[in-house]
């Protein structure tokens, strides 16, 4: 019997069939120039044949100073597969927002060429440019020519993750925040908590410029800057009479779908209770002329999202209703410190902020890193009348109350 | 002579990467608008408009066609592109009579050019067998499998709302696929393996930390200090293998693939939510997954059909109920189907709102 992947690959064929753009055709590309792709080529029509991937858990390997940016990984067949006996990837930090031109596009494609399989994600999940493939005598040599072009590594490891935003003020009329400023702004400030992993697990900040949320931060990011506003939605009557003419049906498709029915809508003139409006949105986004989101603008900060390892997937919830975003974010930035000093000291190894917030009770969280509960913060307030209360009066107390005062 | 070796210097300022219409009228956008498939226009408070080309990529590529958008940004956007959350890649122009032109070449590529506003956006995904130790599926190869199944919803066939498609090939969720209107994720259904010399690689008290329902203890087998593990308490999580490489959880025989659906991220009309199983497993079937790519078009035809405008995905069962969504879809309900880790009792139902 012919031997998977060594013997032309029938099965990975298959998928270069068909209207979407396929990977294997781009494996093929840059196996076409590369002997390590080309390796990759046969070790995945092998793994299409068993039913199993071939890659062993990475070990130490990095650049120089740096504990973060360098996936390492190592193939579980190298005597078999020798040119893919290591296949590290190195995590690129992108150009906040994904913004390139084409220039940097090929001068990143010069240096994969040069020291890689020429194999890349764009994007990894975080954000990061993936170079996808090389070997540990290459890294070192990556990096120098990378940072002689003004590209540095992302994050990877307990480290901060490097920070990613929506496309926000530089396309986006819904961006309450310019959150390409402040995602550029968080990686130039903590570039050593991106690069050398210090922290008990992964922390990353997502960037979202209105609660549409194009990055998916309230899902992924340990903390979610998403942008909202506190005044009243702006509105254009004649807009709204255009889009009602245009064929929305605006009772059916805006009212009846608004989760506080703010607003209202008697066939000539539009009225929002904005005092009601929850910010959701969606008339918003169905009306795009005829409605924008207020003057008064600015974020929702919340923390602790995750994936499911180890303690259940989360969510991040309301840690700051309402906040101005404006450089150079000193409030932001005093409370980011100290959540991670807090963090730091009392989580657990591979312990999430998410997970630490609900192990201690997020009021103990809040007392710890200075913020004062509001109401704001919970779906609603407790159910259980089992309360920890710290202290008790002893009888003579009230009196010492008294003289404090 | 040595140079000085450049570190910590982040990544380059993204403000020298933005086309001029975009510097002008940064933070300036007044509205947007779809004009078809794939292709929509910014009008700046100026009166500029800024025109958007999205097309669908593999997300895995190579520097080669990389160098082709790279051209193409040269022929048609003054050298200026950029990508999205989904891995897309979008082309901006100033000049809308270039963007038939460019469409074309796009499709001469093989790039289809959609996903915007009611469709199919491009499916977020993970590395799979390409690139990832702890995989239990491939990513790449299931992804491409759906999105020529589903293609005609990327490029522009009408739905009732926007439908995210995410992969995650195990529950790491590097694809942090938990809130998506779909989700497929791989799973592990075999307890780790324990291999000799354990030991030496991995921190036993570190390993036995590691299981979130305390199924592994230390052990002494021949003499070594290793562990064991009730395997009637194992989830298949694998975080005692992340941890611990002596711990592999990938098996041939029970790996393979489960469906989720409901979730979002999007606060519009309802709050962001997980996804909530659909389909506890279906094989591992390569080269192209039919089982799954069957089950992913079956639920989105269901949700097609009957879901109201700008319902997602989640929405819709929820107006309907669960059990209806089982009964349209023609899904098994399964024990599986019922949480029994934290807060189970959240999920079940504690009313008699039934539809009978």
């Amino acid at each position: 019997m012919a031997e998977p992947g060594k013997n032309g690959t029938p099965m990975l064929d298959e998928l270069e069939k068909g209207p979407w753009p396929s990977f294997v055709t781009q494996i093929k590309e840059a196996a076409e120039k590369n002997k390590m792709s080309k390796a990759l080529l046969s070790l995945l029509e092998r793994s299409y044949h068993e039913r199993i991937g071939h890659w062993k858990h990475g070990g130490i390997v990095g650049v120089m100073g740096y504990g973060g940016g360098v996936i390492g990984r190592y193939s579980d067949l190298p005597e078999e597969y020798p040119d893919i006996a290591h296949f590290h990837t190195l995590r690129v930090n992108m150009p906040t927002g994904w913004f390139y031109t084409s220039d940097a596009l090929r001068t990143i494609c010069d240096i994969w060429e040069r020291h890689g399989s020429g194999l890349t994600n764009m994007h990894g999940s975080t954000g990061d440019i993936i170079l996808l493939g090389t070997t540990t005598d290459e890294l070192e040599p990556t990096f120098a020519e990378l940072t002689a072009n003004d590209f540095d590594l992302g994050g990877s490891g307990s480290d901060m993750r490097t920070p990613s935003a929506c496309v926000g003020p530089a396309r986006c009329e819904w961006a309450c925040y310019d959150t390409l400023a402040l995602a550029y702004d968080l990686t130039q400030t903590f570039q050593d908590e991106l690069h050398r992993p210090a922290f008990p697990y992964k922390f990353k900040f997502k960037c979202a410029g209105c609660p549409n949320d194009c990055v998916a931060s309230i899902a992924r990011a340990d903390m979610s800057i998403i942008g909202t506003w506190r005044d009243e939605i702006q509105i254009d009557q004649k807009e709204v009479k255009a889009a009602e003419e245009a064929g929305l049906n605006i009772q059916r498709d805006v009212c009846n779908l608004c989760p506080t029915k703010c607003i209202e809508w008697d066939g000539k003139k539009l009225e929002i209770d904005d005092e009601n409006c929850v910010k959701c949105m969606h008339c918003i986004n169905t009306m795009p002329k005829a409605l924008r989101p207020g003057k008064d603008r600015g974020a929702t900060i919340l923390l602790g999202a995750k994936a499911p390892i180890v303690e259940g997937a989360l969510l991040s919830s309301v840690l700051v209703p309402f906040t101005k975003i404006e450089p150079p974010y000193e409030e932001l930035k005093d409370m980011v410190e100290r959540i991670w000093d807090f963090w730091s000291e009392h989580g657990k190894n591979r312990e999430r902020v998410g997970e630490l917030m609900q192990r201690v009770g997020l009021g103990n969280f809040l007392e710890a890193i200075e913020v004062e509960p509001t109401p704001e913060m919970l779906a609603h307030p407790r159910e259980n009348p089992y309360v920890f209360y710290e202290e008790y009066y002893e009888e003579g107390d009230e009196e010492e109350e008294e003289e404090e005062e | 002579m040595a140079t000085e070796r450049r570190t910590d210097i982040g990544p380059p300022n993204y403000q020298n990467f933005l086309p001029s219409v975009i510097k002008k009228n940064y933070g300036k956008w007044k509205y947007h608008e779809i004009l078809r498939p794939g292709v929509m226009v910014h009008v700046a408070e100026s009166g500029d408009k800024l025109f958007t080309v999205r097309a669908g990529s593999p997300r895995l590529m190579s520097i080669h066609r990389i160098r082709k958008f790279a051209d193409l940004a040269d022929k048609y956007c003054d050298g200026h592109l950029r990508f999205t959350s989904r891995n897309n890649v979008e082309f901006l122009l100033t000049d809308d009579s270039k963007i038939d032109a460019l469409i074309a070449d796009l499709k001469e590529l093989g790039h289809p050019v959609g996903g915007i506003g009611n469709a199919i956006s491009n499916i977020v995904h993970t590395q799979g067998w390409v690139h990832c130790h702890s995989a239990a599926t491939d990513a790449s190869g299931i992804v491409k499998a759906v999105m020529d199944d589903l293609h005609e919803y990327f490029t522009g066939k009408e739905m009732p709302g926007k439908l995210r498609i995410a992969l995650a090939c195990c529950l790491n969720m590097c694809g942090a696929v938990h809130c998506s209107d779909i989700a497929i994720l791989g799973i592990h259904r075999r307890p780790p393996r324990i291999l000799g010399g354990l030991n030496k690689v991995c921190e036993i008290p570190n390993v036995i930390a590691s299981c979130p329902t305390a199924a592994i203890r230390p052990a002494t087998v021949e003499g070594q200090a290793t562990v064991e593990i009730d395997e009637e308490n194992c989830m298949f999580c694998a975080n005692c293998f992340s941890v611990c490489p002596a711990l592999p959880m990938a098996d041939a025989l029970n790996d393979g693939v489960s469906i989720w659906v409901g979730g979002k991220v999007s606060n519009a009309r309802s709050e962001p939510t997980f996804s909530k199983l659909a389909i506890p497993f279906l094989p591992n079937n390569p080269p192209r997954w039919p089982e799954v790519v069957e089950a992913v078009r079956n639920i989105v035809e269901v949700w097609h059909k009957n879901a109201r405008n700008f319902e997602r995905m989640g929405e819709f069962i929820n107006r309907i109920g669960w059990p209806r969504f089982f009964k349209l879809t023609g899904i098994e309900f399964q024990k599986e189907h019922i949480d029994d880790f934290k807060y189970a009792g959240l999920s079940y139902k504690r009313s008699v709102q039934l539809r009978h």
